[in-house]
């Protein structure tokens, strides 16, 4: 298997003004290519910055981040804006999408910023039909309900064909039916084979992973693979 | 790609119309009041110009004494000055001399009032020569004009103006009644048709008279006041001055040809015309200069919305940058959306502007002016020009901010 991720004692701080706050103390891990992993860890742990700095977001204060071979540190901020658009997808808690503007046209955002602008509207259609949309797509984005609005920003983050989907707390603002329903499109794309990496704080949502990494004050204090993985089904939504 | 990008800025602008629409107000007001402005001095222009061509631009006018080229002639400023007279006229009537002449009339004026029955009435006393309508224009309503005998004889006769006719006769029958001017008995032989005001000059209110008689009987005196040249216009009028201030040097024996001896003002309206046009055309874009100025103020308003809008919208352009929007692509859009709200600006203000110019030129005709509507390509290209640019000057600042924000903090900003 390729190795997707790889980080070497990778540490983040925050300035502010005078006070300097380490949020990351110094983490070592990699990913390969195909994985379902879980970046678990209370609030506060840093969690979603270690999510921010593999997703291109932010950028680490010391240490290594390899990504697919490449040495991100050398990017800038162009380099690292369309690196974000062609790798990586994005599924966030609020869901993040554009008001007043159709379910369409919120797909068809990030092909709007990639090289390849060739028939956006047929593929964001495939990938609105791929998570069970295809009668939505003219809808507003508050027309429609929470678990569609996550499922849009699903369609969203696949659209570009990414190699990693991240998604922070994917199931955060949704019912638990809307959340099964998640977790099911988000493991029939890892058995597709895409690399998927999942923020949560709650460990029942992390062992639909096949791996967990718990993050606790900026360190890892476990990484293990799952031994029961749950499986979302249509059985477990009747529970 | 500039399709897709001006489709998202008016999708953007759609989305909160009404203050997109009262951010736009300001350059609605502005290029609306260039367009006005540019509009009603043009129209006053050519006014004023039109005034000016129908007092003659084929005439040139030749005043007693020396005066400053852009200063009024001295004699206009009702000082007596007595260097031309008859053989200068003479002299000027002969193509040899100024060969484009087509004619050459000779003033000798007074004031005073014109007396039939128990009526009088105070007018302009104009003594010329006989080519009086040859050379001004103008047709007789009834009877005849004088003629070069009758000039030169002291005959006592004169040919009256419409308005001094109706004052005197009313409707009645004027020719061959004799009419008192300064306890002398004149016979009216004809009468003039109705011209109308020309600029400073009301054709119908004076009469005329033989020039000597004016001279010798009226005023005793035996200069000109004014000798008028008409020219042909294809002529450039510069040669024909030439011609005449040569032909006057020799006349009055001056020899120095600069200029500082002359005894004598030369003067077209020709001349005047470039002056009138110089004047308005500086004071139409000094005005037009001013009510942009309101598009600064407008600029202005637009950026600061601008910024209240990528600080609402700092969680969006966090999310575009998360989905791989570069600075540019920031930049650009909200760069857009700016231009577009200018440009719509512009557009509406041009639209607005020549219909409150039209309304204008309704009531100016209502009162009975000649005025002509123009609303010009130029003051439209400056409307669209300077709104773009308002548009481009004042949104780079808001959309360079929203570029420069951090992907993590925007999406964090609630």
């Amino acid at each position: 298997m390729k190795e997707l991720i790889k980080v070497k004692n990778l540490k983040k701080e925050f300035t502010n003004g005078e006070v300097v706050t380490q949020v990351l103390h110094g983490l070592s891990f990699s990913i390969n290519e195909g994985e379902f992993v879980s970046i678990m860890g209370p609030s506060g742990s840093g969690k979603s910055t270690l999510m921010h700095i593999l997703g291109l977001l932010d950028r680490p204060t010391h240490g290594v981040f390899m990504l697919d071979d490449k040495n991100v540190k050398t990017l800038d901020d162009d380099e690292l804006a369309n690196l974000r658009n062609a790798k990586i997808g994005f599924v966030f808690q609020a869901f993040n999408l554009l008001p007043k503007t159709t379910v369409l046209d919120n797909v068809i955002l990030p092909l709007t910023y990639s090289k390849d602008k060739k028939e956006m509207e047929a593929r964001a259609k495939d990938v609105l039909e791929s998570v069970g949309l295809g009668h939505r797509i003219d809808y507003y984005t508050n027309q429609i309900s929470g678990g569609e609005k996550q499922r849009v920003a699903i369609a969203r983050a696949l659209v570009n064909q990414p190699a990693i989907v991240f998604a922070d707390e994917p199931t955060g603002n949704l019912d638990s039916k809307s959340g099964v329903q998640i977790m099911k499109i988000l493991q029939n794309l890892n058995n597709q084979g895409k690399t998927i990496i999942l923020v949560t704080h709650e460990t029942y949502t992390a062992e639909h992973a096949k791996r967990v990494i718990l993050i606790k004050d900026g360190l890892i204090e476990k990484d293990y693979e799952v031994k029961n993985r749950k499986i979302a089904t249509d059985t477990e939504i009747l529970k | 790609m500039i399709i897709q990008a001006s489709k998202q800025a008016i999708k953007a602008l759609l989305a909160n119309k009404v203050r997109s629409f009262l951010t736009m107000l300001g350059i609605i007001i502005g290029v609306a009041s260039v367009i006005i402005i540019i509009s009603i001095g043009a129209g006053a222009q050519s006014f004023i110009l039109a005034q000016i061509e129908s007092i003659g631009a084929d005439k040139i006018g030749i005043f007693p004494g020396k005066s400053d080229d852009d200063s009024m002639p001295a004699s206009l400023l009702g000082i007596v000055i007595t260097t031309l007279n008859y053989d200068d006229y003479l002299a000027l009537s002969n193509k040899k001399n100024v060969p484009d002449m087509l004619g050459v009339i000779a003033y000798s004026n007074a004031a005073g009032s014109v007396n039939f029955a128990s009526k009088s009435y105070d007018t302009s006393l104009n003594g010329c020569t006989h080519d009086y309508i040859s050379v001004e224009g103008g047709k007789l309503e009834s009877g005849r004009f004088f003629t070069k005998e009758e000039e030169k004889n002291l005959s006592r006769i004169v040919v009256l103006g419409h308005t001094v006719k109706k004052e005197l006769f009313g409707d009645n029958y004027a020719i061959g009644k004799r009419v008192k001017i300064k306890k002398h008995t004149f016979e009216v032989i004809g009468v003039m048709g109705e011209r109308g005001k020309v600029g400073l000059q009301d054709f119908d209110d004076k009469i005329m008279l033989p020039l000597k008689t004016v001279q010798k009987i009226i005023s005793g005196v035996n200069h000109l006041g004014l000798i008028r040249v008409k020219f042909d216009d294809k002529i450039d009028v510069e040669k024909v001055m030439h011609d005449i201030t040569l032909t006057l040097r020799e006349q009055h024996e001056i020899k120095d040809q600069t200029g500082k001896d002359d005894d004598f003002t030369i003067r077209s309206a020709a001349q005047a015309m470039v002056m009138v046009e110089t004047i308005t055309d500086s004071l139409k874009y000094f005005l037009a200069a001013m009510a942009a100025l309101s598009l600064i103020v407008g600029g202005i308003g637009i950026m600061n919305i601008m910024l209240v809008t990528v600080t609402e919208r700092t969680r969006e352009i966090g999310l575009r940058k998360a989905l791989g929007a570069t600075r540019s692509n920031i930049i650009n859009q909200f760069l857009f959306e700016t231009i577009t709200i200018t440009i719509f600006g512009g557009i509406i203000g041009i639209i607005v502007g020549s219909f409150i110019s039209f309304l204008i030129l309704i009531v100016i005709r209502a009162l009975g002016y000649s005025w002509q509507f123009s609303i010009s390509i130029e003051s439209i290209l400056i409307g669209v020009v300077v709104s773009t640019v308002v548009g481009l000057v004042f949104g780079i600042y808001p959309a360079n901010k929203a570029s420069k924000l951090e992907p993590v903090e925007a999406l964090r900003y609630e």
